[in-house]
């Protein structure tokens, strides 16, 4: 290879930092992990939307049920039990609205247990009513003698207890799904870490005499933390891509529990419209996360390495 | 100025210190001084360079190179320091991946020189090396010669403070040998200190200098 003339490039591997085999699994592993943290992060963010929408909703009802609804009130002459009780508690203090569900309603509740046809039974079904709360909402122990006293046989139902235990549930999957996301970053800090040390390892030589040259560890560290960010960021965002569509999927399968969320499945396949409208099934702060992966692969990736090579370095004098 | 204060060294095996290789050391070569260093093999002469080269530290005594006590020095300074010794090893220690143009390059990019400024110098030392036509030759395909005369050619071209080598005439024929010893004698009379271990007594008797001789790590002559 003869020449006269200085090369035109600039040969900057100077740490042979091009990747051998091993090295090249790092994309691919990392790739996997950004995997399971789009998961996990899609978990925790769901269970803690589904925890926030009972706590909003489920916990601000009340249901009442009035037994015998047509029957006349026992203490005001010339009104049913139903309406004696719709009065006593559109007259409490802590209650928003009260409304009776229709017969069709009543019938739709019943329909799993009894089947398309409970309307047409004969059997003695009592009014249900729903309460909306406000602020703190009634004081209950106070209101069900109130309701016993208009129509005996009523039965105040709050709802809070449960929507606690769910709520407190879906915090505790919350939880676990960040616990998930923390492990998964701690494992490929590690798998980062390893990495690097054998790469440190293969090319001690060269390290140690680009060393011996004046190379500052803040430079070694940096060539390392170079390539190992962009292979990170590379598998990061491979992997989040790669469970996009899994979260699509999940998030048209959960749709029709979320009102207004349109489903893939069933519209037009190759229109434009519903295909953006799935992708929109995505909360916003999913994708705020999707995006935040890949950046925190390579956050994880640089500042791992940086740190490995420097304490690596202090081997040598 | 380089001025060592009875320095001893000795190399850690696993976690028990190794025999000493350089004992009670003291000496001064001032600012661009010559000195040859002798001794047989096993003396300590590598030794001492490594040292002079900030590869070790020494485990006991004092040493300052260019008026920077190193056994003070935080690990940057030291990596300063390092960019002001040239070093050519026995072993030549190239970086098999690099072209001979970029194993010269390499201190001038690592002290951050723009690549339009540096890359004449590159060019004009390889050719002055006589490797004018093997730029883009990596060290496997030189001979053994020619890959001194690459490691040469980085130890200087940086225009080091102080010029360490270790047998740099090794593997070079007669006139390589005198075109060498003209580079580092005109680098000296610039102003560069250098210090060169060798067994080649014929070149020593060529070139008379002062010298540090080394016997079983200890220095039996200086001066």
């Amino acid at each position: 290879m003869a020449s006269t003339r200085p090369p035109r490039r600039r040969g900057g591997d100077d740490l042979g930092l091009r990747p051998g085999l091993g090295e090249r699994m790092l994309p691919l592993v990392v790739a996997a992990m950004s995997f399971i943290a789009a998961l996990a992060l899609a978990g925790s963010i769901g269970a803690a939307s589904l925890a926030q929408r009972w706590q909003d909703g489920a916990a601000a009802v009340l249901t009442v049920q009035v037994p015998r609804p047509g029957a006349p009130s026992g203490d005001t002459a010339g009104t049913n039990r139903l309406d004696r009780t719709l009065a006593l508690l559109r007259g409490t203090p802590g209650i928003a609205s009260v409304r009776a569900l229709s017969e069709t309603e009543l019938t739709d509740l019943l329909r799993p247990w009894l089947g398309s046809g409970a309307g047409k039974l004969s059997l003695p079904l009592p009014a249900v009513v729903e309460v909306h709360l406000s602020g703190a909402g009634p004081d209950l122990v106070a209101l069900a003698p109130r309701l016993e006293a208009a129509a005996p046989g009523t039965a105040a139902e709050g709802h809070g207890i449960w929507v606690r235990r769910l709520s407190a549930l879906a915090r505790s999957l919350e939880v676990c799904a960040w616990m998930a996301l923390a492990l998964v970053a701690a494992i490929a800090a590690g798998i980062v870490a390893v990495a690097t040390r054998a790469g440190l390892a293969v090319r001690r030589d060269a390290i140690e005499i680009v060393h011996g040259l004046g190379a500052t560890d803040g430079y070694i560290a940096t060539r390392f933390a170079a390539r190992a960010t962009s292979q990170a960021a590379l598998g990061a965002a491979g992997g989040t891509l790669g469970a996009l569509p899994v979260l699509l999927v999940l998030a048209d399968l959960t749709a029709p529990f979320t009102p207004g969320a349109p489903a893939l499945i069933g519209a037009a396949s190759g229109a434009t419209e519903p295909l953006l409208a799935w992708l929109l099934n995505l909360p916003a702060p999913l994708w705020a996360g999707l995006l935040a992966l890949p950046m925190a692969g390579s956050l994880i990736g640089y500042v791992t390495t940086q740190i490995t090579v420097r304490r690596w370095l202090r081997q040598l004098p | 100025m380089i001025r060592l204060e009875s320095v001893g060294l000795h190399y850690a095996q696993g976690s028990t210190p190794g025999p000493d290789v350089l004992r009670d050391i003291t000496f001064v070569v001032p600012e661009g001084g010559f000195r040859w260093l002798l001794g047989p093999s096993g003396a300590g002469k590598s030794s001492l360079l490594r040292l002079l080269h900030l590869a070790v530290r020494p485990t006991s005594g004092r040493l300052a190179l260019l008026d920077v006590d190193i056994t003070l020095a935080s690990r940057r300074d030291l990596a300063l320091l390092r960019r002001r010794v040239g070093m050519v090893f026995q072993d030549f220690r190239l970086l098999p991946q690099l072209s001979a143009f970029d194993n010269v390059a390499l201190p001038l990019r690592l002290g951050g020189r723009a690549e339009a400024q540096l890359r004449a110098d590159v060019a004009e030392m390889l050719r002055w090396v006589g490797l004018g036509k093997k730029f883009d030759a990596s060290p496997a395909e030189l001979s053994g010669g020619e890959q001194q005369r690459v490691a040469i050619a980085r130890a200087v071209v940086a225009r080091p403070h102080v010029l360490l080598a270790d047998e740099p005439t090794g593997n070079l024929d007669d006139v390589q040998a005198e075109r060498l010893m003209i580079l580092l004698k005109e680098m000296n009379r610039l102003g560069t200190t250098v210090i060169v271990a060798t067994h080649n007594e014929a070149l020593v008797a060529r070139h008379p200098g002062q010298s540090l001789r080394l016997e079983h790590g200890r220095m039996i002559e200086h001066g």
